[in-house]
């Protein structure tokens, strides 16, 4: 067999480790600021939720679920995150459920700009795509190398690397929204005399609404696979349980939490897709 | 009338670096040698004309013509690549972002093919949306929209969504939206074409009461030779980028200027479009209230026909007599008005062919064109108005 020439041998990994290195060394201020600003926001929606009585929580799913599905689906979502009580793992999937809002909130501020910014400029979007296609296909857990070198173990990395996966869908289907808008009705904006400000806000987003919606939907959903796998640099949640439960090969531990992270995905896809549905404008 | 807008030698070239392939058009390239190597597509091609003030001006051509391209330029959704164009004697070519968005709020209003409406909102709320653009306060607004949907005939209608009207419904909420503004100036991109043809006549009939009333300038797209000829106080017939001729319909139809203009012309309903003046004629022979019969017999004999119009000194008509009648009357010495007839047809010079289609084929006698004063202009025989229906007239 012929083996590759050793002599044509050059690493990519270590300017990878030097370049972060680099950026520890002269911007340590500013992702301290970055780690403080995401804590805050974080316990305050922790403690939001842990202070939410649990009757609270499953009254709000259940007319989420009546009114944006059906009167059986509210009944089912209700059920179902009782179930989550009942295992005697709510607090947990309270912590879960704020790094995925979290994640998610700072997701959209992220993603819907850099989304429009795609859509307006062909230049940003050959910039743009291939990054995303990187973050999408990356390992998820080679995120949480360089999110610990900057932020340290807890939440915040976990927060961040979190962002990092769910990013791409919400970016996409914003690009995507708002380039499907008809042509002839972005021309007949313009034709009134609207600026590029009242088009995009009064005619391109109402328009890529129900796109965005779903793009929203899938960044939730892979904000919350994400979580199970940051709970691999010690964040406390469901994804801990079941890592825990897997090493310890406790099955019944570990699938009590699985089965609740699997409840919580489907209470969010459903309830996020049943609002997606209802901004659907029908067809001429 | 004066002159509304002005194009001056406009071109526009899609693509990369349009200047420099403007100098390669303007050396006299051809657009499919430009086309070839520099992969520039020439939209419009060096074109000039006017369109007067109230006027109903068309541009007409296939699709592909560059008759949207053209259009597009006139409220700079396309930027041109060279030329002028003045609206009410400003150009606004040079227009800075500012006074582009102002015209475009004040002065014109373009009507789209595919309706364009705003799907999110309601009837009410795209009829409103350039008074909202304009900051006019909402209760104004509101009645102001309310006003032009009763105008298209959509009262009632306002809280409806797009999709929940038929199409022709959906062009009216387009040419509301469009009126709302108080535009100078109405583009109007193929507006009819999705319609189909019950629904096209009616909008075309429509369009022509909306404009006695309002009296605006338009500039109208089509790719339809009947409509364009039914709606156009002028015509401009477009070929690959270029005005082939400028004409009224009637020009046009009679003195095409060449092969191109003739085929695009010859499926045209020639009784829609020629009117009564075109295709009547000096009668040959007429005779004065004042003659006797004796003079109405000689004119007829030299004429070679059996009757014969009679008209006063102001030249109005005062009616018919027949050879027979005159014949009879000579030796009673009766005069001309005891033996006049009344039972021919008397049309207006602007009377369509189509409409004397009737009279022409049951007549007796020729009919008798006349003014409004009942002056006699000319008369028309059946057999012109026959040929009208098949070959030019002159």
């Amino acid at each position: 067999m012929q083996t590759f020439p050793e002599f044509i041998s050059f690493k990519l990994g270590i300017y990878v480790e030097i370049f972060v290195e680099w950026l520890l060394d002269n911007f340590m201020g500013f992702f301290e600021v970055l780690n403080k600003v995401i804590l805050f926001c974080l316990l305050k929606v922790d403690s939001f939720l842990h202070w939410l009585p649990w009757w609270v929580l499953v009254l709000l799913v259940f007319f989420l679920g009546w009114r944006y599905k059906n009167l059986k689906s509210g009944i089912f979502y209700a059920f179902s995150l009782s179930l989550i009580g009942v295992f005697g793992l709510w607090e947990l999937t309270m912590s879960t459920l704020a790094i995925v809002l979290t994640s998610v909130a700072l997701s959209l501020l992220l993603g819907l700009p850099i989304g429009i910014w795609m859509s307006y400029s062909a230049k940003v979007e050959v910039v743009v795509k291939p990054i995303l296609d990187a973050m999408q296909t990356m390992p998820s857990f080679v995120y949480l190398i360089p999110a610990m070198m900057f932020f340290g173990l807890g939440m915040v990395p976990a927060v961040f690397a979190t962002i990092v996966y769910a990013l791409p869908p919400v970016i996409r289907l914003t690009n995507l929204g708002i380039k499907s808008v008809s042509r002839e009705m972005v021309e007949a904006a313009y034709a009134f005399g609207s600026s590029s400000w009242q088009t995009l806000v009064k005619v391109q987003l109402p328009q890529a609404l129900p796109t965005i919606m779903t793009g929203i939907n899938q960044t939730t959903m892979m904000a919350l696979s994400m979580v199970v796998i940051a709970s691999m640099i010690g964040v406390k949640g469901l994804g801990y349980e079941v890592l825990a439960g897997i090493g310890r090969i406790e099955i019944a531990q570990a699938f009590d939490a699985g089965l609740s992270i699997v409840i919580l995905a489907i209470i969010i896809d459903r309830i996020t897709q049943g609002i997606a549905d209802k901004y659907k404008i029908p067809e001429q | 009338m004066s002159v509304k807008i002005k194009v001056e030698n406009l071109t526009k070239i899609f693509g990369r670096n349009p200047k420099a392939v403007l100098k390669r058009l303007q050396k006299g390239e051809s657009k499919e040698t430009i086309l070839k190597e520099t992969g520039n597509t020439v939209g419009i091609n060096n074109v000039s004309f006017e369109v007067k003030e109230e006027e109903i001006f068309v541009i007409m051509g296939l699709s592909g013509s560059g008759k949207s391209t053209l259009l597009r330029c006139l409220n700079l959704l396309n930027v041109p690549t060279a030329g002028n164009i003045y609206i009410d004697g400003s150009n606004i070519v040079e227009y800075k972002k500012k006074e582009l968005r102002e015209f475009r709020q004040k002065k014109v209003a373009m009507v789209f093919q595919h309706f364009g409406l705003f799907t999110h909102r309601t009837i009410l709320g795209n009829v409103e949306y350039g008074l909202e653009i304009r900051d006019v306060p909402p209760e104004q607004r509101v009645e102001i929209a309310r006003e032009t949907l009763a105008t298209v005939g959509l009262a009632g209608w306002e809280d409806k969504y797009p999709h929940q009207l038929s199409g022709g419904m959906c062009q009216r909420v387009g040419l509301a939206r469009a009126l709302a503004n108080d535009p100078d100036i109405l583009l109007m991109d193929e507006p009819f074409s999705a319609l189909d043809p019950l629904i096209r006549r009616e909008m075309q009939v429509e369009l022509l009461d909306i404009q006695a009333k309002l009296k605006k300038t338009i500039v109208f797209i089509t790719h339809d030779v009947n409509e364009a000829f039914k709606l156009g106080d002028r015509v401009a017939v477009m070929k690959e980028g270029e005005i082939e001729q400028i004409g009224t319909p009637e020009e046009i139809l009679t003195h095409p200027v060449n092969d191109y203009i003739t085929n695009f012309v010859q499926d045209v309903d020639k009784t829609k479009v020629l009117q009564a003046k075109h295709i009547m004629f000096k009668p040959g022979a007429l005779v004065s209230i004042k003659d006797g019969p004796k003079v109405a017999i000689k004119e007829m004999k030299n004429a070679g026909i059996s009757s014969v119009f009679v008209v006063d000194d102001q030249r109005r008509l005062c009616g018919l007599v027949t050879i027979d009648d005159a014949l009879k009357a000579s030796p009673k010495h009766q005069k001309l008005e005891d033996i006049l007839l009344n039972d021919y047809f008397v049309t207006a010079p602007e009377t369509y062919v189509e409409d004397l289609l009737p009279a022409a084929s049951t007549a007796k006698y020729p009919l008798a064109v006349v003014d409004k004063h009942h002056k006699l202009l000319g008369i028309i025989v059946r057999v012109s108005v026959l040929s009208a229906l098949v070959h030019e007239t002159t």
